[in-house]
């Protein structure tokens, strides 16, 4: 298992040469990226922030989970921190299985729960304001917190 | 012995640390940590009922024990992906 937190690039063809298995029948592979916009609002970057050492433990708590729960051969998960620019990989997640049905719902599965229960929080960053992002990002939510800002 | 807090995203942002240092008392939670910091900072008060507990390095309840030289992570609702 490939697990890291790191403020470097995060490279897919390590993530893929890592999860390579002669018994593996599909690699799926999950780039999270940073996007321009959210709830209407122009972004301009992000700021990624994470407890370093538990967001590890977490993600490969995550990882072994998956891992049995799915039948996965080979799994790598990667997430970085610092300032991300537009279109920027925040999130990489590679994972190789016998067959491609478990590969999507392992990969599916695994975003969900890293967004869930790894301690990292993203800073959005607007041209005329930030605010740190907690919690899903529902649109109740995010709209309920500009208000405040507003105020 | 201490007892060291981690603060996160919007708490460090409004404590103005990231770091915290408290004495132990003998018997400490997470909850009786709790107490003391935010006696000494009560600008982080309103954040408390979002937030969940580790200690060292480890997800935890409010009445988990806080052992002499933990670190007692303060993490409000994640958002990373």
């Amino acid at each position: 298992m490939l697990i890291r937190v790191t403020s470097e690039p995060l490279d897919t063809a390590e993530a893929v040469a890592h999860v390579a298995s002669p018994e593996a029948g599909a690699v799926n592979v999950f780039l999270g990226v940073v996007r321009d916009n959210n709830l209407g609002r122009r972004v301009d970057h992000l700021v990624y922030e994470a407890y370093d050492a538990m967001a590890e433990k977490v993600m490969r708590e995550i990882a072994e989970e998956a891992r049995e729960r799915f039948g996965l051969l080979g799994c790598a998960v990667l997430h970085r921190t610092g300032r991300l620019e537009i279109g920027e990989t925040s999130l990489l997640i590679a994972i190789s299985s016998g067959h491609r049905a478990e590969s999507f719902e392992g990969g599916h599965w695994l975003v969900n729960e890293i967004k869930k229960r790894v301690p990292v929080w993203k800073k959005e960053v607007w041209e005329d304001g930030e605010e740190w992002i907690e919690g899903p990002e529902s649109l109740g939510k995010s709209q309920a917190t500009a208000g405040q800002a507003g105020q | 012995m201490n007892v060291t807090v981690l603060l996160f995203a919007s708490l460090s942002d409004r404590a103005g640390l990231r770091r915290i240092e408290l004495d132990y008392q003998p018997g400490d939670t997470v909850r009786s940590v709790c107490d003391r910091l935010m006696d000494a900072y009560p600008a982080l008060r309103s954040f408390r009922p979002s937030l969940l507990y580790a200690v060292n390095e480890e997800y935890v309840r409010p009445g988990d024990s806080v052992p002499p030289g933990a670190t007692l992570a303060l993490i409000p609702p994640v958002s990373g992906g």
